[in-house]
């Protein structure tokens, strides 16, 4: 039976030191949840929570309306799989995934029958009898996945699975993890550093920074609408420009640099005034170059050709280097020093608050 | 919140068990010890007569100075003697290189009093050798007694020992490391100096403690092969055994004087080897090469005729024990009588010995698996200070134990003293330190996310030990095991202070029949002894499929 988790102002200390300060969150029934940050942000410490590794030090850890804060981690029932797998080298591959069931007292025949059936879930049936030294990187991920699966938790957890794996293989395993997750059904809390990962398995991701939720949802959200200028610089490659917010009659202009202005017709400020600084969160594959001479002033720098898109290296007349990324053309790649013209794309920028905490671009306009 | 659960679990109570056995078996007796030092035997009032006495008479003075100069000039020429063999070793490729191994291994697992026994046989006054030059040569060797003798003998006994360790840290030395520093031209002797000697420096260090501990706590040694120049153990032994004139509270008060002594050593010890430890593992390891002509062939002397003068006191007795006695000195032809003499009138000590040791290895190896685990992966104030209590046989010399669980069990109500059970107390105490190291070192290398795998599998505390952990560590505890094992079959210096004629061991035999003259049957019992620890050491390796004993 999977279920749902409910956390309510967890914290957790050490010594003196708070690492997650008061943290609230339900992921719920089935769902692939991922938590996503920096290293040191307190995901896997919270995963460590949810699994019984670590103490709580305050809040509650509940699956579906069992608070579980003093049940032990052999009782909570969840399936765990770590970072550098913990495989038991002693144990053969059938070994290790009999494992937990063997502490579950059930018949001998039905271990058998379970085991066979995972092994063939995480397709590793050849290797059943073989010991994990002689298993490569990914058959041996694919045993901790059988393991953690085959006594049906209430919860996976998964913590940075794939970080041992090679890139290819990473990619591989990604699919497979999913593929394997939505099949059996199981409510999935994985953690990661990488965003790409979390972005290709989740259905939905927490961004977390210093212990704190920047930004919960799916994963076109947190790319589009970032929360704030951390979440979007995390997420994706993007730059931050300042410029000007004014006011008319209740619509919007953007300003940015002397000469460029551009109306927005999705802003919303809590606060409105005549005019506000802002930040300006602009992916590369946003801006546009303009073929008159309107728009921002920036100069060339450098360049890199990578097939489909060509990346430029700009000076900004504001006096900033940033990045843009246009579609290769077949025409001559423009070269250092010359002068262009760049617009942003409106309805996919986003505009902070001046302390980058607050996003005034509007969800309902994607 | 959930912190409470964690800290009393079994793992607790299992601690708390452990640290009970050390304070009444080890911290009690040494506290005892102190005590008893510090007051007058016959009045009962406190007093520093003891230590008064010691300082001021130069017969007592003499002796802590020998101890020191035996010591330090054993610690010195074991370092200058193993490092260059283990280079060597280590860097030139040598016939029967893994057998030179194992017999170099074997000559230092024998008692030191073996060796000193052998070695005034083959050059004593009417040693073999001492005979065959006066004859030969018409002239008399410089006498092998005294201070020669036992530097001579601990020598090389203790020089494996740093072999070994030099050994384990030149396989961690990078071969790219020695090419670097040639690149940027420094060859030969400087290389070394400069880049291989700061390396395994660290290593040094450790193996000179140990040597440096074994030395000052021999007794045996300078019992037997020192004659008028005593040493401390010597000293404490006479003062507790002698009947007439003996005094067990000076004994205490200077056992007390040595384990400072020691003490002071070990932390200066740590604190410089704190200072130049770092950690190395090597990707490319020096590998032995095969040298050619002059340097090929003196590389190949120098560790032969090493091998052979390091196992020459053992062969020597092997062969005396097939020799024909008549009473107590051998005489032309060969026989077995030595050894239908050592089964008929001892064969009981054979018997003591098997069963002491064996109940002593199974009390240590359950002791060991279960200190390394609450040192290594429940630290806090308690299993901390368990981890120091089991330093201390390092630095208390076996002797000062054996005389402080004696004087500590010596009545009611814990009346131990001539049991079985103190015999295997002190066993346990003194040889626990090696399965212990060689367990936790293998547990640290056992990640900690494997045992939370199985608990979030839903296997028990207990069960995830027995499981999956202990399997794990099997390898490690066993290959400490085999040293505890070696060194319980040879002990002397505890034995002989607490065995009585129930309890009496090989060694405790031996050394009684050496005393008593009977060489022969010591010969044979040693020849046993020696065949004991050599069939060991080899199914040791053979089930291991390793190539040599890691201290």
């Amino acid at each position: 039976m999977t279920v749902t988790i409910n956390i309510k102002d967890l914290v957790k200390k050490y010594a003196d030191a708070t690492v997650i300060p008061a943290l609230s969150l339900e992921i719920k029934k089935g769902e692939f949840f991922t938590l996503l940050g920096p290293s040191g942000c307190g995901k896997t410490t919270l995963l460590r929570m949810i699994a019984g590794f670590n103490s709580i030090e305050g809040g509650t850890i509940s699956f579906n309306e069992r608070v579980i804060n003093q049940v032990e981690p052999g009782k909570r029932n969840i399936g765990m799989v770590f970072q550098n797998y913990a495989i038991f080298p002693h144990l053969t591959v059938k070994g290790n995934i009999a494992f937990g069931l063997e502490n579950r007292k059930i018949p001998k025949e039905q271990i058998a029958a379970k085991v066979d059936d995972i092994l063939k879930v995480v397709q590793i049936e050849q290797y059943k009898d073989r010991m994990p030294k002689n298993l490569s990187g990914g058959q041996q991920q694919r045993v901790a996945l059988a393991r953690a699966i085959v006594i049906r938790p209430d919860v996976l957890l998964m913590d940075e699975p794939l970080s041992n794996l090679d890139a290819k293989l990473r990619i591989d395993m990604r699919n497979a993890i999913k593929d394997i997750q939505r099949e059996v059904g199981i409510t999935t809390v994985y953690v990661t550093h990488d965003q790409e990962e979390a972005m290709a398995v989740s259905d939905r991701i927490a961004v977390m920074k210093s212990g704190i939720i920047q930004h919960l949802g799916t994963p076109q959200e947190i790319y589009q609408r970032p929360a704030n200028v951390f979440v979007a610089t995390f997420i994706g490659r993007t730059n931050i420009i300042e410029g000007s917010l004014t006011q008319e009659e209740g619509r919007y202009s953007l300003q940015i640099g002397s000469n460029y202005a551009e109306p927005m017709s999705n802003i919303r400020v809590p606060k409105p005034q005549a005019s506000l600084k802002v930040q300006i969160s602009v992916r590369p594959e946003e801006f546009i170059m303009t073929e008159d001479q309107s728009g921002i002033r920036a100069t060339i720098v450098h360049s890199v050709f990578l097939g489909q898109n060509t990346h430029y290296f700009v000076d900004l007349e504001l006096g900033q280097r940033i990045e843009i990324t246009q579609e290769s053309k077949t025409s001559q790649i423009l070269s250092p020093g010359e002068v262009i013209y760049l617009k942003v794309k409106t309805d996919k920028i986003n505009v902070y608050d001046a302390a980058g905490e607050l996003n005034y671009t509007g969800s309902g306009q994607l | 919140m959930n912190d409470t659960r964690k800290r009393f679990d079994i793992w607790t109570n299992i601690s708390l068990l452990i640290f009970v056995f050390y304070i009444l078996f080890l911290a009690l007796p040494l506290f005892t010890m102190l005590i008893k030092s510090f007051y007058n035997g016959t009045t009962g009032d406190f007093s520093l007569a003891y230590f008064t006495k010691f300082f001021s008479k130069p017969y007592y003075l003499t002796a802590l100075f020998n101890s020191i100069k035996v010591t330090v000039c054993v610690t010195a020429l074991s370092a200058l003697i193993a490092t260059p063999l283990a280079y060597l070793m280590a860097t030139v490729k040598i016939k029967g290189n893994s057998t030179i191994r194992i017999m170099i291994l074997i000559s230092s697992m024998s008692a030191p009093f073996i060796g000193a026994y052998s070695w005034i046989l083959l050059l004593g006054r009417n040693g073999v050798i001492t005979q065959f030059i006066k004859n030969v040569f018409g002239f008399t060797m410089p006498d092998i007694y005294g201070f020669t003798g036992i530097l001579v003998v601990l020598t090389l006994q203790m020089v494996p020992l740093i072999f070994m360790y030099v050994s384990g840290a030149l396989k961690n030395v990078d071969q790219s490391l020695m090419e670097a520093a040639e690149s940027m031209g420094y060859k030969g002797f400087n290389k070394m100096r400069k880049v291989l000697l700061p390396l395994i420096t660290p290593t040094l260090l450790a193996g000179g403690l140990l040597v440096f501990m074994r030395a000052l706590a021999d007794f045996g040694t300078p019992m037997l092969i020192g004659e008028g120049f005593k040493t401390v153990p010597v000293l404490i032994f006479n003062e507790f055994i002698s009947e007439v004139g003996g005094d067990d509270g000076f004994a205490a008060a200077i056992s007390v004087i040595v384990v400072l002594f020691a003490t002071v050593i070990f932390l200066l010890q740590k604190y410089v080897s704190n200072r130049k430890s770092f950690t190395m593992s090597a990707l490319h390891p020096i590998e032995a090469k095969k040298k050619s002509g002059i340097g090929n062939i003196m590389a190949h002397v120098v560790i032969y005729a090493y091998t052979l003068i390091a196992l020459l006191p053992q062969l020597y007795v092997i062969y005396t024990s097939f020799l024909k006695t008549n009473g107590r000195i051998f005489v032309d032809g060969y026989s077995l009588q030595s050894y239908i003499d050592a089964f008929s009138n001892i064969g009981g000590v054979i018997a003591n010995t098997f069963f002491l040791a064996v109940v002593s290895l199974v009390v240590i190896i359950l002791l060991a698996i279960l200190i390394a685990y609450v040192t290594v992966r429940r630290r806090n104030a308690l299993t901390n200070t368990l981890d120091i209590f089991t330093m201390f046989p390092y630095i208390v010399p076996g002797s000062i134990l054996g005389i402080a669980l004696l004087i500590t069990f010596n009545d009611k109500p814990l009346a131990l003293s001539g049991t079985a059970l103190i015999m295997i107390i002190s066993f346990v105490i003194r040889r626990l330190p090696y399965t212990i190291r060689s367990s936790a070192a293998i547990l640290h290398q056992i990640n900690g996310g494997i045992e939370e795998a199985a608990i979030s599998l839903g296997a028990s505390q207990m069960r995830t030990f027995f499981k999956i952990t202990l399997p794990m560590m099997v390898a490690g505890v066993v290959s400490g095991a085999i040293l505890s094992w070696v060194t319980i079959i040879t002990e002397l210096s505890t034995s002989i202070i607490l065995y009585t004629g129930k309890t009496k061991t090989v060694t405790v035999a031996i050394y009684t029949e050496v005393i008593r003259g009977n060489y022969g049957v010591a010969a044979a019992l040693s020849t046993i002894l020696t065949l004991i620890t050599v069939i060991s050491l080899l199914v040791f390796l053979k089930l291991s499929g390793q190539k040599e004993v890691s201290l």
